[in-house]
């Protein structure tokens, strides 16, 4: 099989590619420049973009003997990831880049040129288990990634490989150090690549500038504060609101309203919910019959609660079995079912539109 | 393997390799006055001459440096500064932006950082610098510290009338620099007839090392030092003298100019037949540069070993890789230090727009090309452009 490695510069891709090569494959490793600006060294190891990982996936395709090549994707990266990013947030919704990315780029923009030009599949280091078409959580729990690659299609799926689903990272660190390969010890990155420092109100305000609007206590419907940037808040957000309200009790972001700005807060009674609706649903696979009871993931590294789905409206209605804080749209409800020995498979998902 | 790379660096010369072998044997620092250092001196003096003689220069105009990059920053700095010293209102570079990216990264540098101001010349679309065009670009030239245009483009190959750019610049007083990299050994260059009053080359485009390269400076030149230290090359370029390289290259600059008319003859052959059968195969293919036959100044007016093409609707490095794994081995012209391929600021500068410039590719010949390596780009590039063709770079 001829397989591209989209190879970041991290010891999962790196790994991953190995192990492609060690199948036997015909191996092309390529590294996806996504930053409009090249030159700019990241603080340490984090972004995923930057020319040190361009190096370090350079290094690593070189150890292997694999050819490498660096493909320029920055302005679709931009267009369909950062900009969409920043549009959510103007919105009043919460968005995933992660999995944006593997939507718009990764499994679409790069997966269509590699079969184009004559590549049978691509190969990544997400922490997922995929085989006979169906997409399951790592296992290694906390480092899985099926929840960014919820959003994939079947078409998507029949020309992915994620070798690394069915080992830890542990494991994949230390297969990466009896290589040799000077990643092998590189931090994992934790940030949204093209926010490098972390600071995403930051990004935000840099990017939106002021907006300024009211905060308004739910109970009372007073308005208790001003705030500078609906963006700077997500729904069940709890720190950092920058006001006090009469009583003591903590106050969550309970709704954003992106036309006045109004951030909505109120106390942890308010801020729960039982219901989800959504968007249209995206399959992994042939549609599920509704209703349903999966399990929903609503986002990601969050705890996975019982749900039982319907169709509604165009999009889903999932009624949560434990109530749950946080639930911001825009962000992707990620259905699940459960299935402790081979993992729980990925149903599909759908950007969440409203909770209650 | 198919290797159609030589712009980029060429295989090194088997009698490079001996006399380099023989030389790395020895022990002796240049500088060093006892018979060790003065056997290694010989040896650098008879390259000196015999490089200088091999290029119509005088053996005290050879500066050896570290290669083509170190010695174009030489001259546009140096030279950039020297004048500067010598007469405060020259502040101006004049300069082609089809040049190599160590002279506009040179030039870039001092404007950013030293007070300097550039004048941009026009650019034929076939890449040449006319005369006129320098002399309208110079004014008066009282105000301009040093023009430099290259001999011969790295990437499509055009040739410029260096002697009658290098009679225009000295018409109005400035100096010339001109990178001659790509020229040496394949085209006709005389230091000493050409005027000019610096020139750039290296040996890994010869058949030389890596690592090793000259610039030819005129007596009279005034040029600042970059490197400091124990004045060796005129107190210009400091450095313990690498004898062994610089021995490689004066083996491989006299060996590549005295073969030089009849391996152009034999490259130039190889080349022809490659973009006839390539626009043969791929016939909306565009030649890039200068046409393949042109004639300048009595010489030839493109590198005889370059073939730069255009493939419309194909994406360079998805050609470049499908070719590659292919096991031919050609280049998309600039990438930058992270790999991103970049449309060609060469052809930019010629005019073509940003589509044609990133659709090209470059097949540059050299002394060890052969039919076969023709026979075997012909042999795929046809499926190559289509299905390249087919594999856009997500753009949309």
């Amino acid at each position: 099989m001829r397989v591209l490695a989209a190879m970041s510069g991290g010891v999962d891709s790196a790994v991953a590619a190995a192990l492609a090569v060690d199948a036997g494959h015909d191996v092309t490793g390529v590294h996806l420049a996504l930053s409009q600006d090249r030159q700019t060294l990241r603080s340490g190891s984090r972004g995923c973009c930057s020319v040190e990982d361009s190096h370090d996936a350079r290094r690593v395709a070189d150890e292997l003997g694999i050819p490498f090549y660096v493909w320029d994707l920055a302005e679709r990266f931009t267009e369909d990831v950062v900009d969409d990013f920043v549009a959510e947030y103007a919105a009043g919704r919460t968005p995933n880049p992660c999995l944006r990315c593997n939507e718009r780029i990764k499994f679409s923009a790069v997966l269509d040129r590699a079969l184009s030009l004559g590549f049978d599949a691509v190969v990544t280091g997400h922490h997922a288990r995929l085989a006979g078409g169906e997409l399951r959580r790592s296992v290694d729990a906390a480092k899985d990634q099926s929840y960014v690659l919820g959003v994939l299609t079947p078409e998507q799926l029949a020309a992915a490989w994620f070798p690394l689903g069915g080992m830890t990272k542990d494991r994949v660190r230390e297969i990466a150090a009896e290589r040799g390969f000077a990643v092998a010890t590189k931090p994992d990155s934790h940030d949204i690549c093209f926010i490098p420092d972390g600071d995403t109100r930051g990004f935000l305000a840099r990017r939106l500038g002021s907006l300024p609007g009211p905060v308004v206590d739910a109970s009372t419907g007073a308005t208790v504060g001003e705030h500078d940037g609906a963006y700077g808040f997500t729904v069940g957000q709890r720190k950092g609101l920058g006001v006090t309200a009469g009583d003591s009790r903590p106050r969550y972001v309970l709704g954003i309203e992106p036309v006045s700005r109004t951030v909505t807060i109120g106390t942890a009674d308010l801020a729960v919910v039982d219901e989800v609706r959504t968007a249209v649903p995206t399959w992994t696979g042939a549609a599920p019959a509704l209703p349903g009871r999966f399990e929903v993931q609503l986002r990601a590294h969050g705890t996975p609660v019982a749900c039982e789905v319907t169709a509604g409206d165009g999009g889903l209605r999932i009624a949560l079995a434990q109530p749950q804080r946080g639930v911001a749209p825009g962000q992707s409800a990620v259905l699940y079912e459960p299935d402790a020995v081979r993992g729980d498979r990925v149903v599909g998902q759908a950007a969440v539109a409203d909770a209650r | 393997m198919t290797y159609l790379d030589h712009a980029a660096t060429t295989p090194v010369l088997p009698e490079v390799l001996a006399a380099m072998t023989e030389q790395l044997a020895r022990v002796g620092n240049a500088s060093s006055l006892h018979a060790s250092g003065r056997a290694a001196r010989r040896v650098a003096e008879q390259s000196r001459e015999r490089l200088a003689e091999a290029l119509g220069a005088r053996p005290s105009e050879v500066l050896f440096t570290g290669g083509g990059t170190e010695s174009d920053n030489l001259a546009v700095k140096g030279l950039f500064w020297a004048r500067r010293a010598a007469g405060t209102q020259r502040r101006r570079l004049v300069v082609s932006p089809a040049e190599h990216h160590a002279v506009l990264d040179s030039v870039e540098w001092l404007v950013k950082h030293d007070g300097a101001e550039v004048t941009w010349l026009p650019v034929e679309p076939s890449g040449r610098i006319r005369p006129e065009a320098l002399a309208e670009a110079l004014g008066d030239g009282r105000d301009v510290a040093v023009a430099s245009v290259m001999w011969a483009n790295n990437e499509i190959g055009t040739v410029s009338d260096i002697a009658a750019l290098a009679a225009t610049a000295h018409a109005v007083g400035v100096p010339l620099h001109t990178d001659a990299v790509q020229a040496v050994g394949q085209v006709p260059v005389d230091f000493g007839a050409s005027g000019v009053d610096a020139l750039t080359m290296t040996g890994h485009k010869l058949g030389g090392p890596m690592g090793a390269g000259a610039l030819l400076l005129r007596r009279d030149a005034e040029c600042t030092p970059l490197l400091h230290g124990g004045g060796q090359e005129r107190d210009v370029r400091s450095g313990t003298l690498d004898v062994a390289a610089i021995v490689g290259l004066a083996v491989a600059t006299v060996t590549a100019v005295g073969r030089r008319e009849e391996r152009a003859e034999q490259v130039g052959a190889l080349r022809d037949r490659l973009v006839r059968g390539v626009t043969a195969e791929v016939p909306d293919a565009r030649l890039n540069g200068a046409p393949l036959d042109d004639v300048l100044a009595g010489g030839p007016g493109r590198l005889p070993g370059n073939a730069h093409l255009s493939f419309p609707g194909a994406e360079g490095d998805a050609l470049l890789m499908l070719l590659d794994a292919r096991g031919i081995e050609c280049s998309t012209g600039s990438a930058c230090s992270a790999g991103v391929a970049r449309p060609s600021h060469v052809l930019l500068a010629v005019g073509a727009d940003g589509e044609r410039a990133r659709s090209s590719l470059r097949f540059s010949l050299g002394h060890t090309s052969t039919d076969s390596d023709v026979d075997a780009v012909l042999e795929v590039i046809g499926p190559v452009v289509e299905r390249a063709r087919r594999a856009g770079l997500g753009r949309r």
